[in-house]
């Protein structure tokens, strides 16, 4: 047992090294390593801002400890695309105002890829499902799970394409 | 911020049971009730022992006639499971509404059970399965009833030494009903209301098996005894049903919250049941 370690993990394929004690989050690791495209809302496993995929699994940062993510794979939202070339989630997202103010939207978007990795057609009802741990104050939802559908079908013709 | 604490990371089971015989140090699995609790200050401790990395922890089994789930098993692998569906069915309907997508991730079914929360959604379908859960700690093992791991609100039998190991079960007879019912404020990550599960197993026109088991109503989850009493064996009548929810809601200790009030708690545990009850031997029978 020791106060402090060395942590080495990968961020969006990148590798990290930090030094930090055990009751620090991954959120506030990583915030503090200047990945701040990792939102901070309720840091109590409510909102789902903070959400990043863990070796392609879906978590809230602000309920993982960044001892727990040694050696492993972290993506937050810059890691899907940027705006020369976005995840067809994000282009989504753009197109139908699915964000307002966008706080929720790294978080979301997150959420929402981990769900069409596994399921690539999801019904309306598996998006609410595989979003309800995401809080959102501004859009009403609607946006946002019409985004989610838009860019389901984008990517399954991006499949048919290939 | 969490508050400050030690964190030792055992890889094995027999190094988290040293760990633990240390007298110093409260398991950690997924952190999705011992994180906000920390930081909200409603749980205090300096020293954790995370079983993450145990991997021997983590596992579903399926064998002639007994399933058995690690303790860590998340409520995702709980769902991810295809036989899970007929093992137990109402743990699968309680598991599909658990929280969010990530903290079913990080949430175990361990946790849920041991938290000893009175709205911990996995125990009204583990106690109806008539569940077993088996302790472990450096100097050995013991199994015992589900439905006498309780003691009272956040407070089991468990030893400091011990930690849970798995929960294991036989599944229903074909043809049976397991079901549960969530009354919550909304469909997805909310906190139970009243939770209601109900095991029936009919032959030869009767009531075989009945098990009902009633959350959120009072200091811990609990079995109606009683009920069952009323209704094993016989035929299950609409009077029949009504009065074994009655007796069911007269077991209930509801206190009123910010989620509800302890009238409506009771009210709902007494209609619940006798719902279930109704559904569950239309199906079973
Ligand atoms: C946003 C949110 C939504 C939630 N929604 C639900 C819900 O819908 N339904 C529900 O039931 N719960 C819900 N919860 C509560 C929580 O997620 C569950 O109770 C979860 O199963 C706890 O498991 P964990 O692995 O995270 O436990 P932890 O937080 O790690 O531990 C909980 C307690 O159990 C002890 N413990 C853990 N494992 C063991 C073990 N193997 N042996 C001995 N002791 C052990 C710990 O010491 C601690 O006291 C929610 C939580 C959050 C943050
Ligand atoms: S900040 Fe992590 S869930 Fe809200
Ligand atoms: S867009 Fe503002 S919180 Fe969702």
């Amino acid at each position: 047992m020791s106060s402090e370690k060395a942590v080495t993990l990968r961020v969006n394929g990148n590798e990290v090294n930090i030094i930090t004690p055990a009751h620090r989050t991954l959120l506030e690791a990583l915030r503090h390593e200047g990945f701040v495209e990792i939102k901070s809302g309720c840091e109590k496993g409510d909102c789902g801002a903070c959400a990043v995929l863990l070796d392609g699994v879906p978590v809230d940062s602000c309920i993982t400890l960044a001892w727990h993510a040694e050696g492993r794979d972290v993506t937050t939202i810059k890691g899907l695309g940027n705006s020369d070339s976005p995840d067809p989630l994000q282009k989504a997202f753009i197109e139908t105002g699915g964000a307002q103010c966008g706080y929720c939207t790294p978080g979301m978007i997150i959420a929402a890829k981990a769900l069409l990795n596994e399921n690539p057609e999801p019904s309306l009802d598996d998006i609410k499902k595989a979003l309800s741990g995401n809080l959102c104050r501004c859009t009403g939802y609607t946006k946002i799970f019409e985004a989610v559908q838009i860019a389901a079908e984008d990517l399954r013709k991006e499949g048919e394409a290939a | 911020m969490l508050p400050r604490f030690e964190l030792s990371q055992p890889q094995t089971l027999p190094e988290a049971l040293k760990a633990l015989a240390g007298g110093v140090g409260q398991p950690l699995a997924g952190g999705t009730n011992l994180f906000p609790d920390l930081r909200g200050g409603r749980e205090k401790g300096d020293t954790f022992i995370s079983l993450s990395q145990v991997g021997e922890l983590r596992y579903i089994e399926h064998t002639d006639n007994r399933v058995t789930l690690g303790s860590g098993a998340t409520i995702s692998d709980i769902l991810r499971d295809p036989q899970m569906k007929i093992a137990a069915p109402a743990l699968v309907a309680a598991s599909d509404i658990f929280a969010g997508a990530m903290v079913r991730n990080a949430a175990t079914i361990g946790g849920n059970v041991c938290c000893g929360s009175p709205s911990a959604d996995s125990v009204p379908p583990l106690l109806t399965l008539g569940a077993d859960v088996t302790l472990a700690s450096a100097s050995g093992e013991r199994t015992l009833p589900l439905d006498e791991f309780y003691l009272d609100y956040k407070k089991t039998v468990m030893k400091p030494d011990e930690l849970l190991a798995s929960i294991s079960w036989t599944p229903p007879t074909p043809g049976s009903a397991h079901l549960f019912y969530k009354l919550s404020r909304r469909k997805g990550d909310a906190i139970t209301i009243t939770g209601i599960s109900v095991l029936v197993e009919a032959e030869g026109g009767k009531c075989k098996t009945v098990r009902i088991a009633l959350g959120s109503v009072a200091p811990t989850i609990f079995r109606a005894h009683e009920a069952e009493g009323m209704l094993a064996g016989r035929v299950l009548t609409s009077e029949l049903i009504e009065e074994a929810a009655q007796s069911a809601a007269g077991q209930c200790k509801p206190i009123s919250d910010n989620r509800a009030s302890a009238e409506y708690r009771l009210l709902t545990a007494h209609s619940l049941t006798r719902r279930l009850l109704r559904q569950a031997w239309k199906q079973a029978s």
